[in-house]
């Protein structure tokens, strides 16, 4: 983990090379967090793996979360790790929800880091979260026909009828 | 005649002709429930696609619906060989979120157990894989040692699976008498065993020429795609989260990290082996320094009072009754931990919201990442290679899916 004023350096920098794509920084619990303007996600996350002295090439999980009823309510998560330095540092980008049937879009990270094809279909699967641009992004855990992001805090839970040979059967 | 015939002929092209075909979702091959819709040429593979998905339980939906406490028996049936590793990984993120530090001997004990459960693992793999491949006698050796692990884990938590031993704080118990014992005879026995195994299998002519040049792919295009644990060492690069990240008691643990060269299923069949002979040394070296001492924290907050206190201390009484209803309030917050499961890297994060219940409990399943490897093992190579990948991949479907 880079410290706190660790944390402060890089994003300075990166505030040097990309100006506002940083939104804020977190420090907590000894995690270091950048948190991102998500349409400059892919800005950062190239900055991080590929200037020279940071190398932060291995993104070990891709993963999303939601906040409601915060607002913005969704947030993807990008774990990172520098394996010279064996440091972690997170990226997370906050997306709002648009409303109504829309989802909320990103873009995709597959062209940088190949390992997260499968991890962003299955957030799209989960949370609705649309990344712009990947090859191939369908359900993966769930049926292809299922509708609705079971994952998002307002899906109830147990709300899936279980079909039973004898559920169809009524006892009043 | 002949001329229409010739036609036909070359329109069908025999020497090209593409055959899609569906292995799975139920089949020995598959270890679990993995569909493979492979399209070959003749014996070769030319485009393969995993379709996963059939024991999605969601697990990590329903975690949002249990108090923290309730959620670790949950998280061990994602992969269901590497239990203690799940509840390590969620016990671990959980005491970083609340900031509650365990005491030396319940680390020691999580170290124990842990590596026991990775020589577990690894068994089942080195047993099913074989079988795969033609070995049927290592099924049953592989599952004489299992069995005694099992046995140790029944002797120490009263279950042989999914014991729900690793909790917020420490461990639930503490080691019985005999177990110490037991358990120095078994790791004692370990290396010879393992040696017995590597005698049938090294010089086993059908073993060697089925998994030597076999799967292979490069390191760079291993970290490409985000593979961990004994496929990446395979190939060549020395990353295990034991030494790199200090959790547990591995800092004190004198153990080495076994590499491969080419990256071949030769290769990850001889790093997993040797990992076994690394874990025993572990489980001898964390019996020898076992220190004294309570096994879990002493926060009434967060853990359980004794129960001979239940019918002395009314404080205590009202802490047992506070945590068994409501559970444990967490501040909010999220934390990622991860550590190095039998497949690689394990990672849990957690998101707490401030009430009794985390408001997502996310697993990053070694298996799942490492799973789309798999195209770049199998394509190019014939059908019968394709298989024997695929064990030496080691998905465990549970903890794919969860």
């Amino acid at each position: 983990m880079p410290d706190a004023p660790g944390l402060e350096l890089i994003r300075g920098e990166i505030e040097r090379d990309c100006p506002d794509a940083v939104l804020a920084t977190s420090f907590d619990r000894a995690q270091a967090a950048l948190i991102v303007d998500p349409a400059r996600v892919l800005d950062v996350l190239r900055w991080l793996k590929e200037r020279p002295g940071q190398r932060y090439d291995f993104l070990s999980s891709l993963h999303a979360a939601d906040y409601l009823p915060a607002e913005p309510r969704f947030a993807v998560h990008y774990e990172l790790i520098n394996r010279d330095r064996v440091e972690r540092i997170r990226v997370k980008a906050m997306l709002a929800d648009p409303g109504s049937e829309e989802l909320p879009e990103i873009d995709s990270c597959v062209e940088l880091f190949p390992t997260a094809d499968a991890q962003e279909r299955e957030v799209f699967d989960f949370f609705g979260i649309v990344f712009r641009g990947h090859p191939n992004l369908t359900r993966i855990l769930m049926p292809d026909d299922y509708v609705g992001w079971p994952q998002r805090r307002d899906f109830p839970v147990g709300g899936e009828p279980v079909t039973f040979t004898y559920s169809e059967q009524r006892y009043d | 005649m002949t001329e229409p015939l010739a036609t036909l002929d070359a329109a069908l092209d025999r020497d090209r002709e593409i055959m899609t075909i569906n292995i799975g979702p139920h089949h020995p091959a598959t270890h679990g429930v993995l569909r493979l819709v492979v399209d070959l040429e003749g014996e070769m593979v030319r485009e393969v696609r995993p379709v996963i998905g059939y024991v999605h339980t969601g697990i990590e939906k329903s975690c949002e619906d249990k108090s923290y406490w309730k959620v670790i028996p949950f998280v061990e049936r994602m992969d269901y060989v590497s239990f203690f590793f799940q509840m390590e990984a969620y016990c671990g993120a959980v005491e970083r979120l609340v900031d509650l530090e365990i005491p030396p001997r319940a680390r020691y004990l999580r170290t124990l157990f842990l590596e026991l459960n990775r020589i577990h693992s690894h068994l089942v793999w080195l047993g099913t894989t074989a079988l795969d491949l033609g070995a049927i006698s290592m099924l049953w050796y592989c599952f004489r040692e299992r069995d005694k692990i099992l046995d140790l884990f029944e002797m120490a938590t009263g279950q042989r699976m999914h014991t729900r031993y690793f909790q917020v704080g420490g461990v639930i118990e503490d080691i019985p008498l005999g177990f110490e014992a037991k358990c120095r005879a078994f790791a004692e026995e370990m290396p010879i065993r393992v040696g017995q195994y590597e005698a049938l299998l090294d010089r086993n002519e059908v073993f060697l020429q089925r998994t030597k040049g076999t799967g292979i792919v490069s390191r760079e295009r291993l970290l490409e795609l985000g593979v961990t644990g004994p496929l990446l060492r395979a190939a060549g690069d020395p990353w295990d989260l034991r030494k790199a990240f200090d959790y547990l008691a591995y800092p004190e643990m004198d153990f080495k990290i076994p590499v491969g060269t080419v990256g071949d299923n030769y290769d990850r069949y001889r790093v997993r082996v040797a990992e076994m002979v690394e874990s025993a040394r572990i489980v001898s070296q964390c019996l020898d320094a076992l220190p004294e001492g309570p096994f879990i924290a002493d926060d009434r907050k967060y853990v359980l009072p004794p129960r001979s206190e239940l019918s002395t201390s009314m404080e205590s009484l009202i802490h047992h009754f506070k945590l068994v209803t409501e559970g444990y309030r967490v501040g909010p917050g999220e934390v990622y931990y991860s550590i190095e499961g039998p497949r690689g890297e394990l990672g849990c994060f957690v998101l707490a919201d401030g009430s009794a219940k985390p408001a997502r409990v996310h697993f990053r399943d070694p298996s799942f990442v490492n799973l789309q490897s798999f195209r770049d093992m199998a394509v190019g190579g014939y059908v019968a290679d394709m298989i024997a990948s695929l064990g030496m991949l080691d998905p465990i479907l549970g903890g794919v899916d969860r």
